[in-house]
């Protein structure tokens, strides 16, 4: 049942002299909801970014289901791996139902086929699409953008989907809301590979079906959100942890 | 081109100062206009654009054939020049003033508000001195195009350094040709240097702070 | 005044719409050699700084050369028509192309570049789907603003020897003949507006998207 799907082999990656990972080693397996949780500058972008081949490994090797990615097609990669950023990255120039079909043009899917995936879509993350198909970017809010850069990236119906912090511009209403949306999403959908980078631990905890915890370029651990809280590997995560606790017990303190 | 020189630099020197009268002064006239304009029109964004429009629309006519059309007007000279490079540089300094002042951080003018500072305090101590870099290019721009354009005003009378082009055509001689061409880049030189320099005098403070 | 006007158009309408096929023909010739040269090395400048500095650098001193001596320079070495003409014209009409490709490009925000990428684009899909569709308003902008500066230095150009609508001002103001003068100036300044606000209309058409835009 669980099949090794992303596979990281030694890889280290350095900017120069600057050397952003030293050697990470993990392994994800298909259909698994991952989130990657670490601070800026604790190097969970860049592995996510090289996952899509975006920025190449200075050292060791990716496996992408069982194949080296250095050997594979980037291009051709990417149309089947989806991505979401924080900045979202609709293109201004094209309309919503264009966004979400870029990939699939590039495909050539038959024109129907499109419009019928179009509409599949908007449906699943919930956007009317009478309403929303033919408008402009810039006409919706933060938080129907972001639904379409998840749309558009499960265009394709890819194995898998990276998501950099895709929720961190958005207030606290909205994303909380987006968040019940992808994990419904994920569990809807069967045998799909999700990728989370975030800086927020609730988010990390509440999305991760496995959380892995970074820290300068190194997992400081990498467990279910049961075990991350009942055994904290390092003082580090308990650290994060104790933000958490804090937060409940401001809750609880103004409810009694 | 020395002997030229030689034997026509009272002329030349006459040219050279006709243009910088015609030029000067029509920078001068459109600058104080566009101030007016600025201050009446600040806060009307609708009327501001038209009226940058209307002048875009009279900016895009052809400077030889502007001087002609005021000839029935106001007749050959130097005024009729004057009156076609203040609409040009009218333009010019009213697009490049408006984007500066509008370019200012919404941040900033809604702290300054916060502050308790009254409409025309945030336009004198946020607006106006942020936007100076951008007006002083303007002004730059402005000084170029009619500096160049003030050539042709030689057409209709009114002298200039055009006229040394129009009289080497005429003579078919390149040396007045190239003095002209090489005294207008001159003037425009230096009349660029002293608007540089008060530029700097009146922004180096803070700007060679934010470089750093 | 309205009296003459008509006259010269009962008599001289052949001559009058030879000048403006003539004016026209000129412009939208150099128009089309000047594209062909600043399109590509605008891109190419885009990409890389020696070229961008270079272009700038040449728009730069361009810009305090006044055209009418640029017109006139080149007589000397290459004598008076049409070529003289449009070799100025085509030289005339290269800065602002060339700065306002530059610029097109490089307002193109990197992400979108990697979003693209990452969307699986390969480079020559990238730059049809991504990168001249979001510069194209600021190369449009730059194609106006290089066909207002041909058609008004081509007025110029009748000085040496290339006829067009230039003519009739010269002659007008030759003859101190104000007929000639205000129908070659009214000419000119109509085919400058039209093109002017066509070309308006053309950016406010491929900028749809951006309801919030405006440009002044």
């Amino acid at each position: 049942m669980t099949k090794p799907i992303i596979q990281f082999k030694h890889v280290q990656k350095r900017f120069g002299d600057n050397i952003i990972i030293p050697d990470l080693n993990f392994t994800v397996n298909q259909g698994e909801f991952v989130t990657i949780l670490g601070s800026s500058g604790s190097g969970k972008t860049t592995t996510l970014k090289m996952i899509n081949g975006l920025w190449q490994p200075s050292a060791g090797e990716i496996l992408i289901d069982g194949q080296q990615i250095s050997k594979l097609d980037q291009v051709k990669l990417r149309r089947h791996m989806g991505y979401v950023v924080q900045q979202i990255g609709l293109f201004p120039h094209m309309t919503i139902a264009e966004n979400i079909a870029v990939v699939p043009k590039m495909l050539q899917w038959s024109h129907s086929k499109i419009d019928r995936r179009v509409k599949e879509l908007l449906e699943l993350v919930r956007l009317e699409p009478g309403v929303y198909a033919n408008r402009y970017p810039q006409q919706l809010s933060g938080g129907q953008q972001q639904r379409v850069g998840v749309a558009r990236a499960l265009a394709t119906n890819p194995p898998y989907v990276l998501f950099d912090e895709p929720f961190g511009a958005l207030d606290a209403l909205t994303r909380s809301e987006l968040q019940q949306e992808i994990k419904r999403i994920h569990e809807s959908l069967a045998d799909k590979t999700f990728m989370f980078v975030t800086h927020d631990i609730n988010e990390a905890l509440f999305l991760g079906q496995r959380v892995m915890v970074m820290h300068k370029g190194q997992i400081i651990q990498f467990a279910s959100p049961e075990v991350l809280v009942r055994h904290p590997a390092t003082p580090f995560v308990e650290e994060l942890l104790g933000t958490v606790q804090q937060n409940e017990n401001l809750w609880r303190h103004q409810h009694d | 081109m020395i002997e030229y020189w030689n034997e026509n630099w009272p002329v030349m020197l006459e040219d050279v100062q006709q243009h910088a009268v015609m030029v000067l002064s029509s920078l001068g006239i459109a600058l104080i206009i566009a101030i007016i304009i600025i201050l009446l029109f600040l806060r009307r964004r609708n009327w501001l654009n038209g009226l940058v429009y209307f002048f875009s629309l009279l900016y895009s006519i052809p400077s030889f054939a502007f001087f002609a059309l005021l000839l029935p007007v106001s007749g050959l000279g130097m005024r009729t020049a004057i009156i076609v490079l203040t609409i040009y540089s009218e333009y010019v300094l009213l697009r490049s003033f408006i984007t500066g002042i509008r370019e200012v951080d919404p941040q900033l003018i809604e702290v300054a508000t916060g502050m308790g500072m009254t409409k025309g305090q945030v336009f004198c101590q946020v607006q106006l001195p942020l936007a100076l870099p951008a007006i002083f290019s303007g002004i730059q721009v402005a000084l170029a195009s009619t500096m160049a354009m003030a050539t042709i005003a030689a057409t209709i009378s009114a002298g200039g350094l055009g006229q040394l082009l129009f009289e080497g055509l005429q003579g078919q001689q390149v040396v007045p040709i190239l003095w002209g061409t090489v005294l207008t880049m001159a003037l425009t030189l230096v009349c660029a240097g002293i608007v540089q320099f008060f530029a700097w005098l009146l922004t180096h403070r803070w700007k060679g702070v934010m470089e750093k | 005044m309205i009296e003459q006007i008509c006259r010269y158009f009962q008599t001289n309408s052949g001559q009058y719409w030879q000048y403006i096929g003539q004016h026209i023909t000129l412009t939208l010739v150099t128009l089309a050699i000047s594209m062909v040269i600043a399109l590509p090395l605008g891109y190419l400048g885009s990409r890389n700084k020696v070229v961008a500095n270079f272009c700038v650098a040449f728009a730069q001193v361009l810009r305090i050369i006044p055209s009418l001596a640029l017109l006139f320079l080149l007589i000397p070495f290459i004598g008076t028509g049409i070529i003289p003409a449009l070799i100025a014209l085509v030289v005339l009409a290269l800065p602002p192309l060339l700065v306002n490709t530059i610029l097109g490009f490089n307002e193109v925000s990197p992400l979108y570049k990697e979003v693209g990428t990452a969307l699986g684009m390969n480079s020559q899909q990238l730059r049809r789907q991504i990168e001249v569709p979001l510069a194209l308003p600021y190369i449009l902008n730059g194609v106006k603003l290089a066909m207002v500066e041909i058609i008004a230095s081509a007025t110029l150009a009748t000085y040496i020897g290339a006829g067009g609508l230039g003519t009739l001002i010269f002659t007008g103001l030759g003859l101190y003949d104000m007929t000639y003068v205000v129908i070659g100036a009214v000419s000119v300044a109509i085919l400058s507006l039209l093109a002017m606000t066509s070309f308006d209309y053309l950016i406010r058409k491929v900028q749809k998207h951006d309801e919030t835009n405006y440009s002044i």
